[in-house]
Parts: C-alpha cells; structure tokens; sequence
C-alpha cells in the first residue's frame, strides 16, 4: 500500500514540476524500488550491528562511553563533554591514538575518537529497532544527515574501525560489506522503521 | 632522526618512530621525573602535556610527539613554583610520590581549562590518574588550594 501511494504521490509531483518523459521514468523507477518489505528485513539486519559493542559502545545512553564486549561503563568514567571529546585531562584522545594500540586492553584508536557531542547524542543504547529506525532518519537526531549523508557515513572511518577493532575485541555480526549493502538497502528501499 | 620539542628545548633522537613517548623521555633524554605505571594508559602515571593536552606518554608514539610542543614535569614551572607545585608542598599531598608527576600534569591540564573547579570537575579530571596510597582528599583539596592561590596571583598581576 505504501509503495502504492508512493508512486501517486511522485507521479502528481512530477507531472505538476512539469518533468520530462524520461526524469519520470528515473523517478518512477526509484520508486518502485521502495519496498517496505525489504527495508524492514534489512533493517533487521542492520539493528544487529548498531546493538553490537562496536557501534553502540560509542553511542550509550548516558554520558560515560561503554567498554568491552559486556558494554560495561568504561573505567575511570570519562565524560562526554560539550563536544563528544571528553573534559580536561580526560579527552578521548589523551589515551586513544590515531591507531589502535597494540596488545590486550591497550586502547583502541582512531584519528577521531569521539562521542557524539551532548547537543546530538544518538543513543543507541536502549532503543528498540523501531526507535532506532526513525531516530536514524530524523535530521533532528542524526546529526543532520540527509540520507545521501546516511549512504556515505557506512564508510566514514570511525564506522570502519569497527571491522578493525584491535586484539580482544569481538567483530560486529556481519562483514563491512553485509552491513553495507543491508544499510544501503534500507534507505533505498524507504528507510522503514519496524513495528516494534 | 626524530625532532622533539620538550620543555621548550630542542632534540633530535635516533629511534623507532613507534617508540612510546615515555621511552624516549626517560632513557633518551633523561628526564626521569615522568613515571611508566602500567604501560596500557590505564594508571595516568606517564602524563605528559603534548600541544597543552594531558597525553599519556606510555601509549603516545615518538613520531605522533615530533613537531609538538612537550612538557614534562620538569618543564612544568621553572622553580618548582607553580601553584599546584606550592599546594601540593603545603598539603603533604605524596605518600610514596610515585605517581605525582602525572597527578600534577593532569591537574594542570584541569587549572588552566577551568581556573575554579568544584569538586565534580576535578573528580571527572582526575579520574584517570590513580594513586595507590589513595591520597585523592589531599589531592583534592590541593588542586582547591591552587586555584585559590592562582586567583590571588591574577589579583596581583
């Protein structure tokens, strides 16, 4: 029915803008590519990777970042601060390195280690696939990020680190490429919430 | 050859670019008042400042350090005389002293980002810097009385 309503909606937008035959035919095809269907299945997917230490770790629901693959508060507590980068001699870059650093509970790193600032906190931690969903598509919760910007942050490299996390860390439930192509899936396919 | 800038005074060393920070301190350059507690970042003991951040020196790669403005604690004032120093004299803060140097630095990083903290602030500052003879109330009350005394000297000036 969505899908349906979808391509009424586009076919009006189009023929009133005055479109070009073949413009329609591109949009037309975009739309019917829409599936609500497929775009919850992916998104299934895609939970399973957000909720996993690697994602959700960095986007907790408090102001203290979670550790480990049992998402425990992370020791010594460091703050998020105003900019996602910790507070005084506690920034996330006082310990975490451009890159991982080596052996077993040394810290893990990337040239932009952060959390998400305290005006945009993201948090995964806590939300069910169907909060998760719409809070990803909301400009207002997502860092103001178009759904061309949503596509291109599965490559971004704080998002890659998670495929790369250093010794002692669990791999996200699926590959970079698995997650990538759900991810992309969804959006296309309308970027549906869950019921649930 | 590595260039590295610490307390103002220029280096060059010969080393592996992926020699921690800490090492190249203490046994190249010789300045032995930075400490190595436990080499993983997790103890605050190595805390050196890089470019005026609180960097801990056992995880920080010479090659990130090149370039970089470096201070240790010996670089910190010229007569041990900063007001953290004065304070942590007055309070008897040290038991054992060991892990000091980088308790001193952090606190550094927290004076001059937040010139009057409270009591929240220097907790969530200091968090990182642990101190097995568990002086925290002295230091504490020392980073207070710094404050204090830095407030005086800008009063001063």
């Amino acid at each position: 029915m969505s899908v349906m309503l979808s391509m009424v909606a586009l076919m009006a937008f189009a023929w009133s803008a005055g479109r070009k035959k073949d413009d329609l035919s591109a949009s037309l095809a975009t739309v019917v590519k829409k599936d609500s269907v497929a775009s919850v299945k992916a998104f299934e997917k895609v939970y399973t990777v957000l909720m996993s230490p690697r994602c959700m770790n960095c986007h907790p629901s408090g102001d203290v970042p979670l550790q480990g693959d049992d998402s425990h508060l992370h020791e010594m507590l460091p703050q998020r601060g105003k900019e996602g980068k910790g507070v005084f001699a506690m920034k996330c870059g006082n310990c975490h390195q451009p890159a991982n650093s080596p052996g077993l509970h040394a810290p893990p790193g990337n040239p932009d280690w952060h959390l998400p600032p305290a005006d945009m906190r993201m948090v995964f931690e806590g939300k069910s696939a169907a909060e998760l969903a719409k809070q990803l598509v909301d400009p207002k919760q997502n860092g103001n990020k178009s759904m061309k910007d949503l596509i291109a942050h599965a490559d971004d490299g704080l998002v890659l680190w998670g495929w790369k996390p250093g010794e002692g860390r669990s791999l996200p439930p699926l590959s970079h490429a698995e997650f990538k192509k759900a991810w992309i899936s969804w959006i296309n396919n309308g970027a549906y919430a869950p019921k649930k | 050859m590595i260039k590295l800038n610490i307390n103002q005074k220029a280096y060059e060393i010969d080393a592996d670019p992926d020699m921690p920070l800490l090492w190249a301190i203490r046994d190249l350059i010789g300045l032995t008042g930075t400490k190595y507690g436990c080499g993983v970042a997790q103890c605050g003991a190595c805390v050196v400042h890089v470019n005026g951040e609180a960097a801990r020196s056992c995880v920080t790669k010479v090659s990130t350090a090149a370039g970089k403005q470096i201070v240790t604690i010996e670089g910190l004032s010229e007569n041990n005389d900063h007001p953290l120093q004065l304070a942590w004299n007055e309070v008897s803060v040290p038991q054992c002293g060991y892990c000091h140097s980088g308790q001193l630095m952090s606190a550094a990083v927290l004076l001059k980002e937040n010139p009057h903290p409270n009591d929240e602030d220097i907790d969530r500052a200091m968090a990182g810097n642990i101190c097995r003879c568990g002086t925290y109330p002295r230091i504490r009350k020392a980073i207070h009385l710094a404050a204090e005394m830095q407030k005086k000297e800008g009063a001063i000036k």
